[in-house]
C-alpha cells in the first residue's frame, strides 16, 4: 500500500511540474499578445499586427501543451486520490468547478476566435477576443489557486461526522484565503516575468544576428518594460507573507530558514548556511539581523516559531487528535449522546493530527509513546530541499531583475546594440525563469508534506486503494507520451523560433523572398 | 431556496446538462477526428475536415473539463468511486485525449506528408478511443462495478481491468461510437462541400440506422438486466451516507422509473427517431436539420441513460448497498446551493459567447478556402 502512495506521489508531482513547464508562458504570453494588439489597433501600423501573429504561433504551440497536461491533473485527483477527493471534495471540488464554467471556458473559446478570426471580426472584436483569453488564463490560475491555497491553509470547513468528511461552511473564506490571495498575485506575475524572459531572449537572438531588427526591437521594448515592472511585484509581493498564515506554512517557513529554535522577534534571515537534518542545526549560518521578521511577519514583534517548537505543538494535536477519533469512533458506532457529540466537537480541529497515527496502528486510540514521538517528527520536513530550492528560486529572482532593469535602462538610453554580453545574457536566461518556478512549487508543495490539506488529511490517507501495476501502467504511458510529445513541443519551438516573423508568409521578412506566390494572407 | 432533496434532484439534472453540453458540442469533434481517414484522403480534404472544427473544438472540451468539475464538486463520492474505480479506461481514454490539442495543432506546423499522416492517425485514434470508452464506462453501469466502501468511506474496488470489457458494455461502447460518427458526420456534411460532404453524407445515412437499431437493442438488453432498486433509505432531505440504505436487484427494475413516468418514454424514443430522420435528412441533403437531428440524437441517447439509472449513478455489484445514488453520494447542501447559483450566472453567459462565437465562425469550408489561407489554417 505504501508504494502506491508513493507512486501516486511522485506520478502526480512530475505531472503537475510537467505542466508547470507551459501554464507561465500562457499567463504572461497572452497579456503580450494583448499590449502588441492593442497597439496595432491603436497605431495602426501593420508590424504590430504581425508581433501579435508571430508570438501567437508560438503562444499556440505552447498553449496545446498546456491543454494536453492540464487535464491530466483534473483526472488524476478521482483516479490517484479517492479518499482525498471524497473528504474534501466538498471544499476542494468547488473552485475547480468554478474554474472551468468561469475561465477555462472563456479562455478556450476566444483561443479560437484569437487563431482564426482574424478576418472574420473587426479590429476591435479580435482584440476583444485576445483580451478575453488572457483574462480567462489568469482567472484560472486564480481559482486553480484558491483550491491550491486552501490545501496549504484549510479555512472555512468544518468536519460531519455523518458523511465522514469535511464539508464547506464558507465560501468567502475559501476565496478570501490569504494564502490563495498572495499566491495568485506572486503566480501570476512569476508568469509574466517568465513570458518577458522569453521574448526577450529571441528578441535578442534577433538583435545578435542582425535580422529583422524593428521587429526584434519593438518586442524587446514590451518583453523589458512588462518583465520589468512583473519582477518588481514578484519581489516586492513576494508570496513570504503568505507564510504566517496555517500550520504547514509556518513549517515551511521554518524549515527554508531552516530555523530549529525560535528566535525572538524580530527574527534574523539566514542568507547562506548547510542544513543538517541529523543534528538539527544549522551549519556556517550567515545571518542577516531583523530581515525575516520584517519579510514574513511584516511586522517587528511578531516571533517566527522555530522546527523544534513547532514539533512540539505537534505532539500536543496528535495527542488531542486521539481524543477526537476516539470520540468520532463513538459517534459512529451510535453512542450519539451530547456528551459524546461535545467531546468531539472540543477537539475535532486536531482530528487530521490524529490520523497521523494512522501510518503506525490502526487502532489511533491507542498508540504508544513512540508512536506519537514518530508521527510528531513526521510533521518535520527535510529541511535542505526546502532551504536549497527557496535559495535557486529567490536568486534568480535578482538576477531576474538586474537583466531586465538593464535591459530596460540600455534600451531608454538608446545604446542596447553594443551591449551584445547583455542581449546574449538575455538569450541565455531564457529557461531559468522555468527553474524559478519549479523551485517555488517544489517549495510550496514539497513543503507541505506530510499532508495534503495541511492539519487534516495526511498523504498517506489520500491515495486511492490501486493495485501497483496500475500505477506502472499509468506511470509508463504519461512518462512514454509526455516525453514524446515534449520533444515535438521543443522541435516546432525552436523550428519556428530560428523562422522568426517570416514564418508568417507576408514576404516582409527575413529570408523571404519579397514576393510570395500563393499568399493570400497580406492584409 | 430549495429544501435539500429538491437540491439534489436539480444537480442530477444539472450534471446530466453538462454531459449533454459535452456530448452534443465534443461529440461531433471526436465524430470528425474518427472520421479524417475515412471522408477525407488527400491532404488539402484533411484540412478541409480539421478546419471545420479547428476554431471551436477547444471550447468544446471544456464541457468535458467542467462535467468533471462539476462531479468533483458535487458528487465528490461519485467522481472518487468512479474515477479509481475505472482507472484503466480512463487512463486510456487520457491518453487519447493528449493528441488533441497537439494533433489539431502541430499537423500543419511541417510540411512533411509522412508528418502530417501519422497526426490524421492521431487524430482518428483520440476519437475512437473515447467514444468508445465513454459507452464501455456508461454500460458497467448498468451491470454494476464491483466496489465497496469501509465504514470510513474508503472506496475499493475488487474486479480487474478486463471484468470491464464484458460483452453488455462492449455493445455500449459500439452504440456510442456509432451516435458519435453519426454527429460527426453530420456536422461535416453541414459544414464542407464536395467530396468530403459526399463521403461524410453516406456515413450520416449508414450510422443513422446503425445507431436507431443498435440503441433500441440496447433497450432490449437492458430490460433482460438485473437492475438496481432502493428498498430502504433514511430521509433523503438529510446528509446521508450511502451505508444507510439497503437495495436489492430485479430483473427490469431499470425500467421501473420509465414505468411510473410514461412520459419519460419520449426520451429513448427522440433517441430512436431522432437518428433514423438524421439518416433520412442525410439522404434528402437537408444538412441543417440531420445535425439538429443528430445533435438531439445524442443528447436523447445520454439522457436515457441517466433516466434509466435513476436514482442511481454509480451501483455497485458486489457490494450493493455501496451504490452511488444521487441522495447519498452528494455535496453539502451549502456547497450544491453555491454552486447553483455559479452555474446558474455563468451557463447563460457561457452558451451566449458560444453560440456568438459559432456565428462568426460559419458557413462551409472548402479547398479553396484551405488554398486561400495556407499559412493561417490549420
Amino acid at each position: 500500500m505504501n508504494e502506491v502512495v508513493e507512486l501516486s506521489r511522485l506520478q502526480f508531482g512530475a505531472t503537475a511540474l510537467f505542466h508547470f513547464l507551459f501554464v507561465p508562458l500562457t499567463l504572461g504570453l497572452s497579456w503580450i499578445l494583448f499590449i502588441c494588439e492593442a497597439t496595432y489597433v491603436m497605431t495602426g501600423q501593420q508590424i504590430y499586427k504581425d508581433m501579435t501573429k508571430f508570438w501567437g504561433k508560438l503562444f499556440g504551440i505552447n498553449f496545446a501543451m498546456g491543454v494536453t497536461t492540464g487535464i491530466t491533473l483534473e483526472f488524476q485527483f478521482g483516479t490517484n486520490w479517492a479518499y482525498y477527493s471524497h473528504y474534501v471534495g466538498d471544499i476542494f471540488g468547488v473552485p475547480l468547478a468554478i474554474e472551468g464554467l468561469m475561465a477555462f471556458f472563456l479562455e478556450s473559446t476566444f483561443v479560437g476566435l484569437f487563431f482564426f478570426g482574424w478576418e472574420r471580426l473587426s479590429k476591435l472584436q479580435h482584440l476583444m477576443a485576445t483580451f478575453l483569453v488572457a483574462v480567462g488564463s489568469n482567472l484560472s490560475a486564480l481559482w486553480i489557486l484558491v483550491a491550491n491555497g486552501w490545501m496549504q491553509n484549510p479555512i472555512g470547513a468544518d468536519f460531519n461526522y455523518t458523511t465522514m468528511r469535511m464539508e464547506l461552511s464558507s465560501m468567502a473564506d475559501v476565496f478570501f484565503n490569504p494564502v490563495a490571495q498572495v499566491k495568485f498575485v506572486h503566480t501570476v506575475a512569476a508568469g509574466y516575468v517568465t513570458a518577458s524572459m522569453f521574448v526577450l531572449g529571441i528578441s535578442a537572438y534577433y538583435l545578435l544576428k542582425a535580422r529583422d531588427v524593428n521587429f526584434a526591437l519593438r518586442s524587446f521594448a514590451i518583453a523589458a518594460s512588462f518583465g520589468l515592472a512583473s519582477i518588481l511585484s514578484v519581489i516586492l509581493l513576494g508570496d513570504e507573507s503568505g507564510y504566517t498564515a496555517g500550520e504547514v506554512q509556518q513549517v515551511k517557513l521554518a524549515a527554508i530558514e531552516s530555523e530549529w529554535e525560535t528566535q525572538p522577534a524580530p527574527a534574523s534571515f539566514t542568507l547562506f548556511g548547510i542544513p543538517n537534518q541529523a543534528e538539527e542545526r544549522t551549519d556556517y549560518a550567515v545571518k542577516i539581523p531583523y530581515a525575516l521578521g520584517i519579510i514574513a511577519t511584516r511586522s517587528l514583534d511578531k516571533e517566527v516559531k522555530g522546527l523544534k517548537e513547532l514539533r512540539l505543538e505537534h505532539e500536543a494535536k496528535i495527542r488531542d487528535g486521539m481524543i477526537a477519533y476516539g470520540a468520532l469512533l463513538q459517534l459512529k458506532a451510535g453512542e450519539n449522546t451530547a456528551e459524546v457529540r461535545s467531546l468531539f466537537d472540543a477537539h475535532k480541529v486536531n482530528l487530521g493530527y490524529g490520523l497521523l497515527l494512522k501510518k503506525y496502528t490502526a487502532n489511533v486510540t491507542d498508540a504508544t509513546e513512540a508512536q506519537i514521538k514518530q508521527a510528531a517528527q513526521d510533521t518535520i520536513p527535510q529541511v535542505a530541499p526546502l532551504f536549497w530550492s527557496f535559495r535557486i528560486m529567490v536568486g534568480l529572482g535578482f538576477f531576474f531583475l538586474f537583466v531586465f532593469a538593464a535591459a530596460f535602462w540600455f534600451l531608454s538610453t538608446k545604446n542596447l546594440a553594443p551591449q551584445r554580453w547583455l542581449l546574449w545574457l538575455c538569450v541565455f536566461s531564457i529557461p531559468l525563469p522555468w527553474v524559478a518556478a519549479e523551485m517555488g512549487w517544489i517549495v510550496a508543495e514539497y513543503g507541505r508534506q506530510p499532508w495534503t490539506i495541511s492539519g487534516i488529511l495526511p498523504t498517506h490517507l489520500s491515495a486511492s486503494q490501486l493495485d501497483k501495476s496500475q500505477l506502472i501502467f499509468s506511470m509508463l504511458g504519461l512518462l512514454g507520451i509526455y516525453s514524446f510529445l515534449f520533444v515535438i513541443e521543443m522541435y516546432l519551438m525552436l523550428k519556428y523560433i530560428k523562422l522568426g516573423p517570416a514564418s508568417l508568409h507576408t514576404g516582409r521578412y527575413h529570408g523571404e523572398t519579397t514576393i510570395e506566390q500563393g499568399a493570400n494572407n497580406h492584409v | 431556496m430549495f429544501d435539500y432533496e429538491t437540491l439534489k434532484f436539480i444537480w442530477w439534472i444539472l450534471i446530466g446538462a453538462l454531459f449533454v453540453g459535452f456530448i452534443v458540442t465534443d461529440g461531433f469533434d471526436f465524430g470528425v477526428g474518427a472520421l479524417l481517414p475515412i471522408v477525407a484522403k488527400t491532404d488539402e480534404e484533411r484540412r478541409v475536415a480539421i478546419n471545420t472544427i479547428g476554431a471551436t473544438w477547444e471550447g468544446n472540451q471544456v464541457w468535458l473539463v467542467t462535467a468533471g468539475g462539476a462531479l468533483f464538486a458535487a458528487w465528490p463520492l461519485i467522481y472518487a468511486a468512479s474515477f479509481s474505480v475505472l482507472y484503466i479506461p480512463l487512463m486510456l481514454v487520457l491518453f487519447a485525449l493528449f493528441f488533441r490539442p497537439v494533433g489539431f495543432d502541430y499537423r500543419s506546423k511541417e510540411n512533411n506528408p509522412q508528418w502530417r499522416q501519422a497526426w490524421d492517425y492521431a487524430l482518428c485514434f483520440s476519437g475512437v478511443i473515447p467514444a468508445i470508452l465513454f459507452g464501455v464506462a456508461v454500460g458497467n453501469l448498468f451491470i454494476g462495478l464491483p466496489f465497496q466502501f469501509d465504514d470510513n468511506m474508503m472506496v475499493s474496488y475488487t474486479g480487474h481491468f478486463v471484468d470491464l470489457l464484458n460483452p453488455f458494455a462492449l455493445f455500449c461502447g459500439v452504440v456510442s461510437l456509432s451516435m458519435i460518427v453519426l454527429h460527426g458526420a453530420s456536422y461535416l456534411h453541414l459544414r464542407t462541400e464536395g467530396q468530403v460532404a459526399e463521403r461524410a453524407r453516406r456515413v450520416a445515412i449508414i450510422t443513422g440506422l446503425s445507431t436507431a437499431i443498435l440503441f433500441s437493442l440496447g433497450g432490449l438488453f437492458v430490460a433482460q438486466l438485473k437492475g438496481y432498486h432502493i428498498s430502504s433509505i433514511p430521509d433523503v432531505n438529510t446528509p446521508l451516507s450511502p451505508l444507510m440504505k439497503t437495495v436489492d436487484r430485479s430483473q427490469g427494475s431499470w425500467l421501473t422509473f420509465l414505468h411510473v413516468y410514461p412520459v419519460l418514454w419520449l426520451v429513448p424514443l427522440t433517441g430512436i427517431l431522432g437518428a433514423l430522420f438524421s439518416s433520412f435528412a442525410a439522404y434528402q441533403k437537408w444538412t441543417g436539420f440531420a445535425f439538429i437531428s443528430s445533435a438531439k440524437t445524442s443528447a436523447a441517447i445520454v439522457a436515457t441513460a441517466g433516466v434509466a439509472l435513476f436514482p442511481f449513478v454509480l451501483p455497485s455489484s458486489s457490494h450493493p448497498q455501496s451504490s452511488l445514488t444521487i441522495w447519498d453520494a452528494t455535496s453539502s447542501y451549502l456547497t450544491l446551493e453555491i454552486m447553483l447559483g455559479v452555474v446558474l450566472v455563468f451557463l447563460p453567459i457561457v452558451l451566449g459567447y458560444t453560440a456568438w462565437v459559432y456565428y462568426m465562425m460559419r458557413g462551409k469550408i472548402s479547398e479553396q478556402t484551405i488554398r486561400d489561407n495556407q499559412h493561417g489554417l490549420y
